[in-house]
């Protein structure tokens, strides 16, 4: 049996983008396989632990438990969408400095979702930190450092909008990593 | 860990939506937020041939409150409910027991009205809708008609929808003025489904307690409603014998033993949980419903 592809049209880190893709593929697929956007990590597949989160119209998502059907015409936000290596994200900033990441699996779906979790709360208490990842696993960190990562990032934000450079561009201008 | 081939659809009306559903019958089954069936689906525990999507019914993503309660639509996700401060000030346990449904990143996705549908026995939503005395409100192409949740809860993953059924929306009532509320459980880890957990809603009259009850999840196999007020009637709600409505109601259930908890253990839990429900629910009842945090 041949099954119906369906066409799939999103905005994927401010770039328009389109696949055919049968009604079952998953957005976490669909980005990985049809867009060759391998920085959203697959881990459990049923939505637990939390890697593959993206940002679905600039709210944080599982991407495992997304149809790509269901997200045409919507706006989808990658780790690849968050910084470049010259310009990181605060979030990644913080990460790197505070040794928030080891292996580096389950990073992509911490960052999309601190990012996420900042905009609307931009000065987290640890407690809220911790709170703000409780819904992404990691095997290496111990979550210490992450939580850390949360603060140090909430900081990083501060300093560069008090110096009058607000975080986190278009993502659009950010777009050179993909074809 | 893929979904196996279904066809699908994305109707772009309700009625739409409800004849597909009644050309599909039980071969057909309602996608909403999909935070409980794409993980059945992506683990091949269910494998329906059609799947009606109804993430393009904007008119479902309501949630209205006035003084009588909460109607909440069937596209209403987890986080919209959760932070309508108009719903919480007319019915403050939805935000009280949405803030233990699994993680902040599942509620932007799932809907309330679909897991209320899914009828899953730990689900927290079940215990507040069934609390509320709440009522569904089911569309189909036969017409409406409004299921009281007493009535909704047939099993564990079990509703009393049919085929070609769409649960629409779901309604919340207020409870009586002087009521304090709250929802409390046990996981064994946070963001879990819980072992034991408990809607709790405490009435005061005059001075006094008129009325505490409780609606449980993980402990039957459909949301278990017990009125324990005879245990605390006429009780300076302060000083009330919570720990006596506690015993009563550890009892009367029945729970099962799992892998996560022997049934003595989930019995214990209802003793201790639900005195320590109660007297959190009782200090609400003095204040102002949008004051209780």
């Amino acid at each position: 049996m041949t099954e119906e592809l369906h066409n799939v049209r999103l905005v994927v880190n401010g770039v328009p983008r389109e696949a055919q893709v049968p009604a079952r593929r998953l957005l976490s697929d669909v980005l990985r396989h049809d867009l060759r956007l391998t920085g959203t990590h697959v881990g459990c597949e049923h939505g637990v632990c939390g890697a593959c989160t993206v940002l679905l119209d600039s709210e944080p998502v599982r991407s495992c438990l997304l149809l790509a059907v269901t997200a045409d015409g919507h706006e989808v936000t990658t780790v690849e969408g968050l910084g470049t290596p010259d310009d990181l994200h605060p979030v990644q900033r913080a990460f790197r400095e505070c040794h928030g990441l080891q292996c580096g699996f389950c990073t992509p779906g911490f960052l999309t979702t601190i990012a996420a979790y900042l905009q609307n709360n931009p000065e987290p208490t640890e407690e809220e930190a911790r709170e703000a990842i409780s819904g992404n696993l990691c095997r290496c960190t111990g979550y210490q450092n992450i939580v850390a990562s949360v603060l140090r990032a909430a900081e990083i934000t501060r300093e560069l909008s008090a110096a009058g450079r607000p975080i986190g561009r278009p993502a659009a201008d950010k777009s050179e990593d993909e074809s | 860990m893929k979904p196996s081939p279904f066809a699908w659809s994305a109707p772009a009306s309700l009625d739409e939506a409800l004849a597909e559903l009644a050309r599909v019958g039980d071969e057909g089954k309602v996608l909403a937020g999909g935070q409980s069936l794409l993980p059945l689906l992506n683990m091949r525990l269910a494998a329906p041939a059609y799947l009606v999507d109804i993430n393009r019914l904007t008119e479902l993503a309501h949630v209205r409150a006035d003084s009588s309660g909460v109607r909440v639509g069937a596209l209403a996700r987890h986080a919209a409910v959760e932070r309508d401060d108009g719903a919480y000030a007319v019915q403050p346990l939805l935000r009280q027991a949405l803030r233990l449904v699994a993680h902040p990143v599942i509620r932007n996705r799932g809907t309330t009205v679909g897991s209320i549908a899914h009828a899953d026995p730990s689900g927290e939503m079940t215990a507040v809708l069934a609390l509320t005395g709440g009522t569904v409100h089911v569309a189909s192409t036969a017409g409406p008609r409004a299921v009281a949740a007493a009535d909704f809860f047939a099993g564990p993953l079990e509703s009393s929808l049919t085929q070609g059924e769409l649960a629409e929306a779901a309604t919340f009532p207020a409870f009586a003025r002087g009521s304090g509320s709250t929802f409390v459980e046990v996981a064994r880890r946070h963001g879990d489904y819980a072992v034991c957990g408990l809607a709790a809603v405490v009435t005061v009259a005059d001075g006094v307690v008129a009325s505490a009850r409780a609606a449980y999840v993980s402990v039957a196999p459909t949301p278990l409603v017990l009125d324990l007020t005879d245990a605390v009637r006429g009780a300076d709600p302060a000083t009330a014998d919570w720990a006596a409505a506690g015993e009563l109601a550890g009892g009367v259930v029945d729970p099962e033993a799992d892998i996560h908890a022997t049934a003595d253990y989930r019995r214990h839990l209802v003793r201790v949980l639900t005195a320590r429900a109660l007297a959190e629910a009782a200090g609400r009842a003095g204040e102002s419903s949008t004051a209780a945090a």
